[in-house]
């Protein structure tokens, strides 16, 4: 039973963000009300209450909470937008920590002046990747800024999942002679993001990689044994380059990676080349990373391979033993560099 | 990407290898200056040095535009954008970080309220005083001959368009005299320089310049020069080239690039560079000092759209870092290694030299990409 209080629904279509939808008055509940709680419909979220109240995992099992800011500009681009890209940031943090995502929190910061009827499309994608994902997004946040000090959107997602017994992945548990495996193309959602914004003009849009990737570790558990595996990773900000040094300098190890073994999409390659960047440093949103048992590598593959997000996958290379934690790459010249974390900001080259 | 993959086939470079690693000669040393940042880029970031033989020695040399432009001119570019709110400076994404005075970059002006921006090209900043004519937009422009014709064709249009709220910095440097300092000099003789056997000539700046002008390095010095494309096995087939012009005595000018570098160059990009921009008397490079006649002013016809003349910006000269070894290893005296700063206080997160900066310095190279040859420790 819910009283009505609003005398007109929300003007989806012509209407725009005003400060008084993040006053926490009257225009703030007609927001949450016929705007997000419609779109992310269930009862968690429906009680209107300032929390969620989540049942307690299953006997054995941990909870692992993670959570991630979205600033992505521009907010629609080839293969998704923020409020997809929001879900599945968290969904994967929450996936590569082995875990069964469940419940998503989501911050919303918006600023004064965006068309409501772009908030409409961002929020009923968002509630479209969680319902495809399982998860449901069971208590939020929103707040407004003045015009100019956003940028249309940020999102914040947490998400809490629960972690079955006996898995542990962790980014300081590569060995020596472990298998390097990642999933499938890399640069994808960088390149998207990147051709967009510079208005790049590319003819073969590139089409960004954002998506969930918890079915795809599940599918990954279910063929070889927990303990095998032993780091999982989505090389997001920074691509593959940064995400294996962070792993390398946790570990105390080093890498040797085959350059001709990593996939890397035609017209990603040639973007990258066109602009004096390295894919391997350019940004992910549905690529996983696996560092597992040498022994276990090749079920690993296979699993991966049998799996729509898994079907470029590849073993790319190997954990070494080496003080200094460096990754290294045999080039496809024949030669060997090394691959080294991002500096700064990734910026093209001049000539 | 098939006609790119031809270019770095390893099957194909080891056979290269295999044939240079026959050529070379017993006893003597294969000292080869890459002039252009390009191909110190594409020798590290493909391991080209693994290839060859230990007698044949890649040294890194001036041809990158960030590492020799002097701090000075970067200051100025500074001081413009944070004093003069109306501005809107612009310039290509490796110049933003470069380190300037008081701690500063075009990043951190940024970060201080100056409006700077990046662009990809000469067209996209001229392209932004069009979509902002409240604003003034000065376009920071370098690079060497590659980059010229496009500046030099904004400011025709700007110029043929009647647009008032664009302006230039202009800092494109010359090739040829770069290469004429680094033989002429007294210092090439000094101790720690290796002496250059040969040149690999640059293959972008080529294009537009043609082979011609390289004649003088190997009339006047006797060095040999291959002009090469950026490819790695560009590279080494240029490598192999070289080898046997050493071997045999010759010191020619000769051209790998065949499918893009002609010897009279591109006429009409040299026209059009001649007609909007003049040489300057003099200008200050990073390494090798004040050389004449090394770099491009806007001619007067074309004041309007010099953001010097425009805005009365002054050149004030800035020393080195005192501890920086740029100038010595721009000129192959040292390496990167050799700089008591690289890896410690000098790294491309917080870059003291310019050589540190952009991908294409010998000191970022190295740090990026072939760090691991280093003894432990070190
Ligand atoms: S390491 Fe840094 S300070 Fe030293 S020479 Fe290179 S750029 Fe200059």
């Amino acid at each position: 039973m819910s009283c009505p209080p609003y005398a007109r629904p929300l003007d989806l279509r012509d209407g725009r963000v005003d400060l008084g939808h993040g006053a926490g008055g009257r225009a703030m509940q007609q927001l949450i009300a016929q705007l997000f709680a419609r779109a992310f419909d269930n009862s968690e979220l429906g009680r209107g209450d300032d929390g969620a109240v989540l049942p307690a995992p299953a006997p054995g099992e941990r909870l692992v909470m993670a959570t991630d800011g979205h600033v992505v500009s521009p907010l629609f681009f080839p293969g998704g937008d923020i409020g997809s890209l929001s879900v599945h940031g968290t969904v994967n943090d929450l996936a590569v920590m082995g875990a069964r995502p469940l419940w998503l929190a989501a911050g919303f910061i918006l600023e004064e002046g965006f068309p409501l009827a772009d908030l409409a499309r961002i929020v009923a994608s968002m509630a479209g990747a969680a319902r495809a994902a399982g998860v449901r997004i069971v208590t939020g946040d929103t707040k407004v800024v003045e015009q100019g000090k956003g940028d249309g959107v940020f999102i914040t997602t947490t998400g809490i999942g629960a972690l079955p017994a006996g898995r542990d992945p962790g980014g300081a548990r590569a060995r020596p002679g472990d298998a390097v495996l990642v999933s499938g193309t890399l640069g994808d959602h960088g390149m998207a993001i990147m051709a967009q914004r510079e208005a790049l003009g590319f003819e073969s849009a590139i089409v960004s990689d954002s998506a969930a990737l918890h079915g795809l570790v599940e599918t990954l558990y279910a063929a070889v044994p927990a303990e095998a595996i032993h780091v999982l990773r989505d090389p997001t900000r920074g691509g593959l380059a940064s995400t294996l040094n962070e792993i390398a300098t946790q570990s105390g190890v080093g890498m040797m990676l085959d350059e001709r073994a990593i996939p890397v999409a035609p017209q990603v390659q040639a973007a990258c080349e066109l602009l004096g960047l390295d894919p391997l440093n350019v940004a992910n949103e549905g690529k996983l990373v696996v560092i597992c048992a040498t022994e276990s590598a090749e079920a690993a593959l296979a699993a991966l391979r049998a799996h729509p997000l898994g079907a470029a996958a590849a073993r790319i290379g190997e954990v070494s033993a080496d003080s200094r934690c460096f990754v290294q790459l045999r080039t496809t010249l024949g030669g060997r560099r090394m691959v080294d974390w991002l500096a700064g900001e990734q910026l093209p080259r001049i000539c | 990407m098939k006609y790119v993959d031809a270019f770095r086939d390893g099957a194909l470079a080891a056979g290269l290898a295999q044939a240079i690693a026959r050529e070379v000669e017993p006893g003597r040393d294969y000292a080869f200056m890459e002039f252009c940042g390009g191909h110190t880029h594409a020798i590290s970031r493909y391991g080209v040095a693994d290839l060859l033989p230990r007698t044949v020695r890649l040294i890194h040399g001036p041809g990158c535009p960030v590492c020799v432009l002097p701090v000075g001119r970067i200051d100025m570019a500074i001081r413009l954008a944070l004093a003069r709110p109306e501005v809107t400076l612009c310039t290509y994404a490796d110049c933003l970080r470069i380190p300037a005075s008081d701690g500063l970059s075009l990043l951190k002006a940024r970060a201080r309220g100056a409006d700077v921006r990046m662009v990809y090209s000469a067209a996209d900043a001229l392209a932004l005083a069009e979509r902002m004519p409240e604003r003034e937009v000065v376009f920071f422009a370098i690079g060497f001959e590659t980059t010229t014709p496009p500046t030099a064709r904004v400011i025709e249009l700007a110029a043929q368009r009647g647009l008032a709220n664009f302006s230039v910095i202009c800092n494109h440097v010359l090739t040829p005299p770069a290469i004429e300092a680094l033989l002429a000099a007294p210092a090439a003789d000094s101790p720690g320089r290796p002496r250059l056997a040969g040149i690999l000539g640059p293959a972008h700046v080529s294009v537009i310049i043609g082979s011609a002008p390289y004649a003088f390095a190997a009339t006047r010095h006797h060095m040999p020069v291959v002009i090469t494309g950026f490819e790695p096995l560009d590279v080494m087939q240029a490598v192999r080239m070289l080898v046997r012009q050493v071997n045999e005595g010759r010191a020619e000018v000769e051209n790998e690039y065949t499918r893009a570098v002609t010897p009279e160059g591109n006429r009409k990009a040299q026209a059009l560079i001649d007609a909007v921009l003049a040489p300057r008397p003099q200008f200050d490079w990073r390494g090798l000092g004040s050389l004449p006649a090394s770099a491009l002013r806007i001619r007067p016809a074309f004041a309007a759209w010099d953001a010097e003349v425009k805005f009365g910006l002054e050149d004030r000269p800035v020393p080195d870092h005192k501890s920086c070894a740029c100038a010595a290893i721009l000129c192959g005296a040292k390496a990167p290694t050799d700089c008591k700063l690289f890896g410690t206080a000098c790294t491309p997160e917080t870059p003291l030299g310019a050589c540190m900066v952009s991908s294409e310095g010998a000191c970022a190279a190295h740090y990026n990409y072939g760090r691991f040859r280093d003894p432990a420790g070190a």
